[in-house]
């Protein structure tokens, strides 16, 4: 039983110890319930982890075999959204934050950014379609499927550009400005050096962001199933989420190709895991970088 | 020669600086171009006509009458407005069963004089055909059939973009299925989110921040189709065994799983939205004798509630977005929702799930755009939205 509070006080701290109980079991079982999401899909996944299951075609209708093809369409997407997409959102995000002059352009510039990066991702499939496959005729291809998941990764490049070069004091500018120095000049040489490890993050993030969506690559590039791998970028190639989202939905047979979902399921989360230490280390060293100078 | 290399790449980056823009632009031509055009037109299949009698005073026909009429669900005039008299359906399936070969010719050059023969001997035919095939005799004429309008593409009750002759395309419960899981998944996770962020901002030390921040930014770069397999395997039996469904798959699942992925968004966002709150005004709420969860709750809480409000509608917004997670848990059915323990289908699912077999350029595809266009006005309106909220907290 709870003791009589003998004054106004106590009552003001019993409540607030109660609610900040009630804020901290919040939080911690929030953090509980996501972390053992990724405990049970590790737990089921990670026995189907060997060499065989990176290195081998699907077998027996996916029910057997590895993920080779889906690994590889993987990684063609990723590089080829990622050579289209980086250069042009570098180039954006400085743009943006050196050139663009405060006001309505850049609100605009923003605002057009903000919107671009709500866009869901299944309109980014649809307009992808509409665009490259068939308007341009790229038919389902690498080729179009990259350039799809560019769009969608684009913001986000642009956004972190903008905000590395932000972080980058104006002193730097200013030195470079008084040793006679042109402006493109000072972007080269001074502003993004020192900003490209926090540049470069806004890359890493997009790799991960793009290696995991489904729905841009649904009817741009993905195959159902493609027993060999891709010899062109016009070429339709597997992807990791669509793999996993076809032999856990659709596939010949949903209950003995579980394993193999789970080991998916792994994959991904292991591309996330990894994506997101890197980034967090060239982040802080890019912070420290910065103090250092 | 060096000035002008240095022209020519300011521009390029100038030009950069408008790509989103540009590709915003390119979404709204694309998608609106293929969304639109299929209003006004007609939902039977292109140059099919639905033929009687001139006797029959009925002249229109909405697509519901037509698929009812087809699925044996109406079958008397008389519930159309005309005498009692009993309605034939005949198209080409049923066709040979009537006629037989030597009296439609080989290559069915005699159907339309059979055709036409036959609606003048049994007034009460509904006859469906290619206008290529059938030419009207004087006995014959064809019956309107009500276009398709935004307001029935927007109210219609009813989902069937295949059903023959003609479809139904009301994107209604798609609607409602979309903002009832949307609706849902905010209210589990706003209020969840919110108790984690004042305890992420305000309560824990530096050293316990410093080890959830990164799980919770971690979690948001999970993959959704990931979540969705694990609603798959996890919540939806779980559901289905709790109460006692015969499938799992329902609209609870669906808010369910798009609230925990939602979490770490809002999280981030109103943490965020909490620091902003200058440190004099805290300061000010102590040294009055109040205690520091009276400060959060009657200084902090309301300072920072238009950056909370903007991230509950962006949460909103990237909930009707979603797709994959939604399109494995929730059940795909195509019916105005009446609970939450239902299957329902969403609008980014349906695309999701359609798209693959409609035939290219055909109204199916084309619908399947509006429904497009619908989702991007949507997500751009919260988008907006959201911005101006948390402009207005900047200005004041």
């Amino acid at each position: 039983m709870l003791a009589f509070p003998k004054n106004i006080d106590q009552i003001k701290m019993r409540n607030q110890r109660i609610m900040f109980w009630i804020a901290r079991g919040i939080s911690y079982s929030i953090i509980a319930i996501l972390i053992l999401i990724l405990f049970f899909i590790l737990k089921r996944g990670i026995g189907v982890i060997n060499w065989e299951f990176f290195s081998t075609m699907p077998k027996e209708g996916m029910t057997k075999g590895g993920i080779l093809p889906a690994i590889i369409g993987t990684l063609y997407l990723v590089a080829g959204s990622m050579i289209i997409a980086f250069p042009i959102g570098m180039l954006s995000g400085i743009y943006v934050n050196e050139y663009a002059r405060e006001g309505q352009v850049k609100r605009f510039i923003k605002l057009m950014t903000n919107n671009l990066a709500g866009v869901p991702s299944i309109v980014f499939g649809l307009f992808g379609m509409a665009l490259f496959v068939n308007q341009l005729n790229f038919g389902a291809s690498i080729l179009a499927g990259s350039l799809t998941l560019a769009l969608l990764a684009l913001p986000l490049i642009i956004r972190t550009t903008e905000e590395s070069l932000k972080a980058v004091d104006n002193t730097f500018r200013h030195a470079s400005y008084a040793l006679g120095a042109s402006k493109l000049y000072t972007i080269r040489k001074v502003v993004v050096p020192i900003a490209f490890p926090n540049i470069i993050t806004g890359l890493i993030l997009g790799i991960g962001r793009v290696s995991g969506e489904t729905a841009p690559i649904l009817f741009t590039v993905a195959a159902y199933f493609l027993p060999r791998l891709p010899n062109s970028v016009f070429d339709q190639c597997m992807a990791l989420p669509y793999h996993l989202y076809v032999i856990s939905t659709s596939g010949t047979d949903i209950e003995t190709s579980r394993p193999i979902a789970y080991g998916t399921a792994v994959v991904l989360i292991a591309i996330v895991l990894f994506v997101n230490l890197l980034a967090n280390f060239l982040r802080n060293y890019f912070s420290r970088k910065v103090k250092m100078k | 020669m060096k000035r002008y290399l240095e022209y020519l790449i300011e521009w390029i980056i100038k030009g950069c600086g408008f790509i989103s823009a540009f590709i915003v632009l390119m979404i709204v031509l694309f998608l609106f171009k293929e969304g639109i055009s299929f209003l006004n037109s007609s939902p039977l299949e292109k140059n099919y006509g639905l033929f009687v009698s001139v006797n029959n005073p009925v002249r229109k026909l909405t697509d519901l009458q037509i698929k009812n009429i087809f699925d044996k669900k109406i079958t008397n005039w008389s519930q159309l407005g005309w005498r009692n008299d009993s309605i034939r359906t005949i198209d080409i399936n049923n066709i040979e069963s009537i006629f037989t070969k030597e009296q439609l010719g080989t290559n069915y050059e005699y159907l339309s004089i059979c055709i036409n023969h036959y609606i003048d001997s049994i007034p009460g035919t509904l006859a469906f055909f290619s206008e290529r095939l059938l030419s009207i005799s004087s006995g014959t004429k064809e019956i309107e059939v009500d276009k398709i309008s935004l307001w029935s593409f927007l109210s219609g009750e009813e989902w069937f973009p295949t059903a023959k002759p003609a479809s139904i395309m009301g994107t209604l419960p798609l609607l409602l299925g979309t903002l009832i899981v949307s609706f849902f998944a905010i209210l589990f996770a706003l209020p969840l989110g919110l108790a984690a962020s004042i305890y992420l901002a305000e309560i824990a030390d530096e050293r316990i921040r410093k080890i959830l921040k990164p799980i919770i930014e971690l979690l948001s770069g999970i993959p959704s189709v990931v979540y969705g397999f694990f609603g798959l395997v996890v919540i939806v039996p779980f559901l289905q065994r709790v109460f006692h469904l015969a499938v799992g798959e329902t609209a609870l699942a669906g808010s369910i799983l798009l609230a925990i992925m939602a979490l770490p968004t809002i999280i981030t966002v109103s943490e965020d939205a909490i620091r902003t709150c200058p440190r004099a005004m805290k300061e000010a709420s102590l040294a009055l004798g109040a205690s520091h969860w009276q400060t959060i709750w009657k200084v902090i809480l309301p300072y920072a509630s238009s950056g909370i409000t903007a991230a509950s509608i962006l949460g909103i917004g990237r909930a009707i977005g979603e797709t994959m997670a939604v399109l494995m848990v929730t059940g795909n059915a195509a019916t105005i929702p009446h609970g939450l323990l239902q299957p329902v289908r969403t609008i980014p699912a349906t695309i999701a799930a359609e798209l693959g077999e409609a035939p290219y350029g055909g109204l199916h595809f084309k619908s399947l755009f509006a429904l497009a266009c619908m989702l991007f006005l949507i997500t751009m309106l919260t988008n907006i939205i959201a911005e101006r909220i948390s402009a207005k907290r900047k200005l004041s």
